[in-house]
């Protein structure tokens, strides 16, 4: 699936939610669920550090995509990185570079990609695109 | 007793809705609510004399300095000072600490040392730090227990002829801990050291007396008192004031200028260069006169209700875990759940309508001493209430349930 195709579904899932609280629940399973990233790659090179939350991200080529692993000690923060990786990781580098994350306002949870919340999502996406520039100009 | 009712009722803010829930104002160790007194006298100021000060010949000038003025003698009642020179109008509490550890550039040697205590928010450190940097004096800490509280028997020990600045919080912003800071100025005196007193989070429970407890800076906002942002106070000793250099150089600080030589205005003028936050500086006196008619034995006695309150309630809820349980505290409950992240914790309850602070506050060395990455922190003032409690611990119960 395209990345589009991926925000899509995930702004249909999200639909079906009444309220603050359901949305909120959903996150804290999706943060329950992620994959841990493997724990070599918990490193202070791949720290960071929002002020509130700290967030771990690690991107690495697998043929021509680029496959992404990320943690929290936050676990709302960690519910919304599953859903951020689900639309990034195993897509091309060209693509993650095009794509945005204007479906985050879709469904509600805006607040949580503000770059005054300080809890470092701001700045794993703008890591999430270096790993794609710098896998796209090794391609 | 207060009329907790009636004094909410000065507070506009407090009937807001936020994310349609009626507010729960728990963060007042960040900034206090205004009351209608301190918003209307801004817009007074604005309406009626807005000019600037200690300039113009006109009236308007006149009245806008006069009034400047007044509220700085108000200050200088209100905390005890000796005269109303040695009380300069700051931005805030960070302008006046680094006002002073600038001026202790002039006087500090490599070898000296510079006690901190480790309690201390991020502003009573850093400063310091660069001071140190720019002097080769050493910076030197006044280590902590468990329960928040520092450890005076290790302070006599580090005090000695290299000492050259103490500085220490009246009151810690992270754990609410009240320092023996009369002991640690007098003991420090011994030594010939200067003490400064970060008063920030002192000065909303309680009403200093600066010739009493003898220190030689004192410092505080004036946001955290009911008055606006923007404004601050630093007091000094009069003999300090005169040895240290100035920390700005602008309007205002000068008697002479030339070329060649520039000659500084005296006190306070000499600290306070460029046109200054005048709404500010006047509201301030606004807020305090509010504060003096509330009365801080009654603030005092409603908070301590309030504390020993809030922590009843909250030490009911399982793996709940306070840090800072100092004797001497005030109005301030940080803690923890078990497992769970305090940033998540505070993202929920601020969707119940309830404002705490979470994180490290500013104070990075004490989470570091307890190895956490923060709390969440519920400060209180007096215009809260026990009901507020009860809607706050529930709030809290309905997070640690959903997160764990």
């Amino acid at each position: 699936m395209t990345i589009k195709e991926i925000q899509d579904e995930i702004v249909d899932e999200f639909s079906m939610f009444d309220d603050w609280m359901q949305r909120y629940e959903y996150i804290i399973e999706l943060g329950k669920s992620l994959p841990l990233i493997d724990e070599q790659y918990k490193t202070e090179d791949n720290i960071i550090k929002g002020c509130q939350s700290k967030v771990w991200v690690h991107g690495e080529q697998n043929d021509d995509k680029v496959v992404f692993t990320a943690d929290s000690d936050a676990i709302l923060t960690k519910g919304i990185i599953a859903i951020l990786i689900r639309t990034f990781s195993n897509q091309n580098p060209t693509d993650i570079l095009d794509a945005n994350t204007d479906f985050i306002d879709e469904i509600g949870l805006k607040e949580h990609l503000s770059p005054t919340r300080a809890n470092g999502l701001v700045s794993m996406i703008k890591q999430i695109k270096m790993y794609a520039l710098a896998f796209s100009a090794k391609n | 007793m207060l009329d907790i009712q009636k004094i909410r009722a000065d507070f506009p803010i407090l009937t807001q809705k936020v994310n349609g829930k009626q507010l729960v104002y728990f963060d007042n160790g960040a900034t206090s609510q205004k009351p209608k007194v301190v918003i209307d006298a801004i817009t007074k100021y604005y309406e009626e004399i807005n000019a600037n000060i200690h300039r113009g010949v006109h009236t308007l000038s006149q009245l806008a300095t006069d009034a400047y003025e007044v509220s700085r003698g108000k200050i200088q009642q209100h905390i005890n000072a000796k005269f109303p020179y040695e009380v300069i109008f700051t931005s805030g509490t960070t302008h006046g600490i680094n006002a002073i550890a600038n001026g202790f550039a002039s006087i500090l040697k490599e070898g000296d040392e510079v006690l901190v205590s480790a309690l201390e928010h991020h502003s009573n450190i850093v400063p310091w730090q660069m001071l140190c940097e720019k002097t080769g004096a050493k910076l030197v800490v006044i280590p902590m227990n468990d329960e928040g509280e520092l450890i005076i028997s290790e302070f006599d020990k580090l005090l000695s002829d290299k000492t050259k600045v103490v500085t220490v919080n009246h009151i810690s912003n992270a754990l609410g801990t009240l320092n023996p800071i009369k002991y640690i100025i007098d003991k420090a005196h011994e030594f010939g050291a200067a003490v400064l007193i970060d008063g920030a989070q002192a000065v909303p429970h309680l009403k200093p007396d600066v010739q009493e407890l003898d220190c030689d800076f004192y410092v505080f906002s004036g946001h955290k008192i009911c008055g606006p942002t923007g404004v601050g106070i630093l007091y000094g000793k009069e003999e300090w004031l005169r040895k240290l250099p100035p920390y700005q150089g602008g309007g205002e600080m000068i008697a002479t200028v030339s070329f060649e030589k520039t000659t500084y205005a005296d006190l306070p003028h000499k600290f306070e260069a460029g046109t200054p936050n005048i709404a500010g500086g006047i509201v301030l006196g606004t807020a305090i006169d509010y504060l003096n008619e509330i009365g801080f034995e009654n603030i005092q006695a409603y908070e301590h209700e309030l504390l020993e309150y809030g922590t009843k309630r909250l030490l009911e809820i399982d793996g709940l875990k306070i840090f800072g349980t100092a004797k001497e505290k005030t109005s301030v409950i940080s803690f923890n759940i078990e497992g769970v992240h305090p940033y998540d914790i505070g993202t929920i309850i601020d969707k119940l309508g309830i404002a705490v602070r979470t994180g490290h506050h500013c104070a990075q060395p004490i989470m570091d001493f307890y190895q956490i990455p923060g709390t969440i922190r519920a400060s209180f003032a007096f215009y809260n209430t026990k009901e507020e409690i009860d809607i706050f611990v529930e709030a809290v119960k309905k997070a640690k349930m959903m997160l764990s």
